[in-house]
């Protein structure tokens, strides 16, 4: 694999701190050089590097999404590995954690290592999330030591909860044993049965049944109950796309009692309310669903003030014919992957006043720390050549018919975004670029 | 029969109607639906009753040559009586053909998409098609995917405009054999409805009669009040739209109205709630001695189907302040009113806003 040397960009790396104008070498997948601009020409040229023209771009960690939904094995009518990847890398991601409820549902070192395998042909990498239960069903718990040597970062059920006390408290034992987190997709079911959107008036005008926001934080108020009781664990419970205030509050006061509880917000819960149903478009359907303006605030607040600790974008891929249905019957979900740096962009940096280095190290080094990838989400010497080169304030439009994904369920067509990405680098590997890029290979005289 | 020999009332039919075409705003729907009362402006609202007052004086074999067989479907996943009924009697006096499919006994039952069924319908020739539906938001979904004007004959939870304007008529007509102020000019402003209290009552929560009435009545100038236990009655409700508020006391509720509609209690969309029914009666029930008491001259409406002796007597239904069997006459005339106004309607020419490049 060739060397690339990357320079005349501004390095944005959150792990360290770095936020200068800085040229980088990448050797053997791994980032192998790092220094102010200029001075890399003449290792450079002795390597025989891919020269990459970075000037006026942000170079930043390879975006990594803790919660995708990548419909391999058994919907790949919907999504496949490389389908879903490949829309990463678009939207520079350089890792992604797939959440385990494929058909079958993935509760097996077997399909964990399935889908790691080289022939799903990934642009990005894959770490499998697995189940926390046998078959997602709630009842037995999984062999969490088996899942983790087959290379999964993290249990979870997602798209259910882990309803019964007793069953979530031995998920929380065992994979705090292995150390593994856990990922709780807080939805009291029992409160929710035949809902579609979230409660309220808007609710009541549409004629559908509502979610309320104590069904969300219901379940993580009992959750944050069950780590208290084995606190000096070395249990952790991450919160799935958390969306109310009062969830939010809950995780606060978690924190605050110094119990290892962390949260992730997705992209459509904080740029968009319930209102952008509209006439019960269901590219506005989600679970959990689009909530309040008041529930949005709070989302964003807790954003900039640190309480969040990661952005992930729950791309949950659907095909035409399965959106095109009565609101009540549609599946749950959007694809996320190609807007969720664009919208981070617009609605917190731009609107918001969001730093880009804390921006960044919400879609790259916090995600990457919560689930232990190691060597992801930063540009230190020696980590993982993920690379994403964007330029910060070059606008965009979104058009979903040009997505990388097999399914086209977005709400954001046609949408402008800031930040324009050209380049996605995966392990030294150029996978995504833009047409108009430029490489040149440098010649050695 | 040439243009030249199309009757009078029916091209102003049809200049009304291009007239309220949105001119403004792009929207996917064909703009002689019916999805929901919002989309409705009042001069819309006065135009279709004026025109079902014409249809319905109008001879019976004049009425018949009006649409000579000009196609409708009728397409319902819900059972029905009086609206299928009432909408298929509408469309026979104005001279269409209909044709009704029924979820029960088509390829809807073999998992036909309701994309696909409503596409083969208008590939048949169907024309308008008039849908009742269980899920709150079929008749959009319908509408965007076969471009025809659709009336929406109940969806779900949510709405039932052509049930808002007959009970809307329904009120007008008896309201103004009593105020000669109203007996003048039927247009139809902000102020035709002023001082009028219309209470709902019952199963709020699981209506898309009330539903409809709240979002129509009050932008002609009636207060609505719901009436009901929290569990059908959420406080949520109130906030459906201006001039709506809830009045959990009947006999309250009763004292400042003019009219009241009852609601039947849906069983069949409780969904697991548990309501005890003696003590709701005992508190909602609408009977002689408390309609006496506390609104002797209330106008009192059902949309049907009436559990008599839940929440109305059959004194009170059949009594005389009852126009139950009044509201179902006023359907036909308003049901022939928006049928043609879905056929002379004309698409919008608006095209999808363009995508910038």
């Amino acid at each position: 694999m060739k060397a690339i040397w990357i320079h005349g960009g501004h390095l944005v790396d959150p792990s360290c701190g770095i936020d200068a104008k800085r040229d980088l070498l990448v050797r053997d997948g791994r980032v192998a050089a790092l220094d102010s601009p200029g001075k890399l020409h003449a290792l450079a040229k002795k390597e025989n590097a891919v020269e990459i023209d970075a000037a006026g771009m942000i170079v930043a960690p390879g975006l990594v999404d803790i919660h995708v939904h990548l419909r391999e094995p058994g919907q790949s009518h919907k999504e496949t590995i490389a389908s879903g990847t490949l829309a990463a890398a678009a939207g520079g991601f350089t890792s992604v954690c797939a959440m385990p409820n494929t058909s079958p549902v993935n509760d097996s070192a077997e399909i964990t290592r399935w889908m790691q395998a080289p022939e799903r042909n990934a642009s990005a990498h894959v770490f499998p999330i697995a189940a926390a239960t046998q078959g997602s069903m709630g009842e037995i718990v999984n062999d969490y030591d088996t899942l983790k040597a087959a290379g999964a970062v993290a249990v979870s059920d997602d798209g259910k909860p882990v309803l019964h006390d007793d069953v979530m408290m031995e998920c929380l034992s065992a994979a705090a044993r292995v150390g593994l987190p856990v990922i709780q997709h807080a939805e009291d079911t029992r409160l929710t049965h035949g809902a579609s959107m979230n409660a309220g008036a808007l609710a009541f005008r549409l004629g559908l049944r509502g979610m309320t926001a104590e069904a969300e934080s219901g379940i993580v108020e009992r959750d944050i109950e069950l780590l208290k009781k084995i606190a000096g664990s070395r249990a952790h419970l991450h919160i799935a796309h958390l969306s109310t205030a009062s969830a939010l509050e809950a995780v606060r006061r978690g924190k605050q009692a110094g119990l290892h509880v962390t949260c992730e917000i997705a992209p459509h819960h904080f740029a968009l309310t319930e209102q952008a149903i509209g006439d019960y478009d269901t590219h506005a359907k989600m679970n959990p669903p689009l909530r309040s303006d008041e529930d949005r605030a709070a989302l964003i607040e807790s954003l900039l003030d640190g309480t969040v600790d990661a952005i992930a974008t729950d791309h949950a891929p659907h095909a035409i014919h399965e959106k095109e249905q009565e609101f009540e019957r549609a599946p749950n979900g959007i694809t996320g992957l190609e807007t969720a740096l664009g919208l981070a962009l617009r609605v917190l940096h731009q609107q918001h006043g969001m730093p880009l280095a804390r921006v960044l190290a919400l879609l790259s080094t916090q995600p990457a720390t919560l689930l232990h990838l190691k060597k992801r989400g930063e540009l230190s010497i020696g980590s993982y050549a993920d690379v994403v080169l964007f330029q910060a304030k070059e606008e965009w439009q979104f058009r979903v018919a040009e997505s990388k994904s097999k399914s086209k369920n977005s709400p954001f067509d046609g949408w402008t975004f800031p930040g324009r990405i050209q380049m996605t680098i995966c392990e030294g590997k150029i996978v995504y670029q833009t047409r108009h890029q430029k490489i040149k290979r440098m010649r050695s005289k | 029969m040439s243009i030249h020999d199309t009757p009078k009332y029916m091209r102003t039919n049809a200049k009304i109607a291009e007239k309220k075409t949105p001119e403004k705003n792009y929207s996917p729907f064909h703009p002689g639906s019916a999805l929901s009362v919002t989309h409705f402006t009042l001069d819309d609202v006065g135009c279709i009753l004026e025109q079902s007052a014409k249809l319905e004086s109008m001879p019976v074999h004049r009425r018949a040559q009006l649409y000579p067989k000009r196609r409708v479907a009728l397409l319902f996943y819900e059972s029905s009586t009086r609206t299928r009924t009432s909408f298929e009697l509408a469309a026979k006096s104005l001279g269409m053909d209909t044709v009704l499919v029924s979820a029960l006994s088509s390829s809807i039952e073999k998992g036909e998409s309701l994309k696909d069924t409503g596409m083969t319908l208008r590939a048949l020739g169907a024309e308008c098609i008039i849908l009742r539906h269980p899920n709150s938001g079929a008749p959009y979904l319908l509408a965007q995917a076969t471009g025809l004007p659709i009336l929406n004959a109940g969806d779900g939870i949510h709405e039932h405009p052509s049930q808002a304007l007959l009970d809307l008529r329904t009120i007008l007509s008896r309201l103004r054999r009593k105020n000669s102020a109203l007996k003048h000019g039927l247009k139809i402003t902000n102020r035709t409805l002023a001082g009028v209290t219309v209470t709902i009552v019952g199963d709020i929560l699981h209506s898309r009669v009330a539903r409809s009435n709240a979002l129509l009545l009050p932008r002609l100038g009636a207060r609505v009040l719901f009436c009901g236990p929290e569990a059908l009655l959420p406080n949520a409700a109130a906030e459906i739209g201006p001039g709506v508020s809830i009045e959990r006391n009947f006999e309250c509720a009763l004292a400042q109205s003019q009219v009241v509609m009852m609601l039947r209690i849906q069983r069949e969309r409780l969904a697991g709630l548990d309501l005890d029914l003696e003590p709701y009666m005992e508190q909602y029930q609408l009977h002689t001695e408390r309609l006496t008491a506390s609104a002797p001259k209330a106008l009192v409406l059902h949309p049907g189907p009436m559990i008599r002796g839940l929440e109305i007597t059959s004194e009170v239904a059949d009594g005389p302040n009852s126009a139950v069997l009044e509201q179902v006459h006023h359907g036909t005339a308003i049901r022939m009113a928006l049928l043609g106004r879905a056929l002379d309607t004309r698409p919008s020419k608006l095209k999808r806003p363009g995508k910038k490049q």
